[in-house]
């Protein structure tokens, strides 16, 4: 394993979090600094669905990050986002109280969702992509989410979105799963931040 | 009847068919209001906005044609019961447009923009702000408390005229001419 001192706390950590999925870049010390320390509070993951043709914006309260960005060598980057499903906002309150339920998030059994990236790669200027899966209600799927990233002194901003099929997890299946009331996609909005080592 | 009598057949179509609408809407929001969240509700919301902007859409032409042709003079009666049928047209009028513009503002104020028959999605009025949403939903329900008192009197009005009087009344806002002739129409 040869990896450079700077990488060493944040993959100490990452391992410490992170799945077994995770893979160890096999490439180099890193020339310039990743981004890697995440911010309190700058995590914002919301969500908009449509509800008889109805778009509605929804938000994930609780969300912790943990990502290192390397903007030389982006393949070695990575993040795993972690949704506390208890800070869900769906829009409205009624929406909030069937959420939760067993037909939609079945959330007693099913308290997190977590996405964990396995590559990242560079589309051009500041556009990347990042191919990972998520598991929302037991079920994990591979997303592609394609996100920028614009600097700010010291820190990265990432902004990017997907869509995703409520359906394939499940996720309001019963007499919810009727597409023409609430539609099967769900646009997933996400922005996050990290500083690097100044 | 002369047809100086009765009322324009511009008017006439539209008094019916926003009565219909706002009648289907009063029955579907009542009922609506007390059900538990399901895709039926959903629908039925949907369905509801639907028409409450429908309503709103046609009662604009029908105040405009209302200047262009004016209802034929009211039918001999106490001073008192011309006073009231104005103020009860004039307050019907105000609720018309009052009870779906409040339906609009809460479905803007929390969150839920109105998409016309799922596809054209008109502009939110104010931002989302929990307050704002309660606040327009109270007075929605409370126009709309007015809006069902105002057409019940309406009606009964309408209908007293009919039986009790047996003016034209109701005959000269009916689609048709009414067959049996009525003492206007002697």
């Amino acid at each position: 394993m040869n990896i450079g001192t700077r990488f060493g706390a944040t993959l100490a950590l990452a391992f410490a979090l992170a799945a077994p999925l995770f893979t160890i870049p096999g490439t180099a010390v890193a020339a310039t600094p990743v981004y890697d320390r995440v911010e309190d509070g700058q995590n914002h993951v919301g969500f908009v669905f449509r509800q008889m043709g109805v778009p509605v914006e929804g938000r994930f309260r609780k969300v912790t990050a943990d990502l290192s960005f390397d903007p030389e060598t982006p393949e070695n980057s990575r993040v795993r986002l972690e949704l506390d499903l208890v800070g869900i906002d769906t829009g409205s309150s009624e929406g909030n109280e069937e959420v939760v339920t067993r037909p939609w998030l079945n959330l007693k059994v099913f308290p997190v969702a977590v996405f964990e990236s396995k590559t990242v790669r560079a589309l051009g200027d500041d556009r990347f992509e990042v191919v990972g899966d998520l598991n929302i209600k037991g079920t994990t799927r591979e997303v592609v989410a394609p996100f920028t990233v614009t600097y700010n002194g010291d820190t990265a901003i990432f902004e990017g979105s997907f869509t995703l099929k409520r359906l394939e997890f499940a996720v309001g299946d019963g007499i919810w799963a009727d597409t023409s009331v609430v539609a099967d996609e769900v646009e997933i909005r996400f922005r996050t931040a990290a500083a690097r080592a100044g | 009847m002369p047809s100086s009598l009765r009322h324009a057949a511009s008017l006439i179509v539209l008094h019916w068919l926003i009565a219909l609408l706002v009648l289907a809407n009063l029955a579907l929001g009542l009922y609506v209001s007390d059900l538990r969240l399901s895709p039926t509700k959903l629908q039925l919301i949907a369905y509801h906005k639907w028409i409450g902007m429908t309503v709103l859409l046609l009662v604009l032409p029908r105040l405009l044609l209302r200047f262009i042709r004016p209802a034929p003079p009211p039918l001999p009666g106490p001073a008192w019961q011309r006073k009231a049928a104005a103020a009860t047209h004039g307050l019907l009028y105000v609720l018309m447009i009052a009870v779906p513009m409040t339906g609009w503002l809460m479905s803007s104020a929390k969150g839920f923009p109105v998409v016309m028959f799922g596809a054209v999605q008109l502009p939110d009025l104010v931002g989302k702000s929990e307050a704002l949403g309660d606040f327009f939903e109270e007075a929605h329900e409370w126009l709309t408390n007015g809006l069902l008192a105002l057409v019940l009197l309406h009606v009964a009005a309408a209908l007293k005229h009919h039986l009790i009087d047996r003016d034209a009344t109701l005959a000269r806002m009916l689609p048709i001419v009414a067959r049996n002739p009525l003492k206007e129409s002697k």
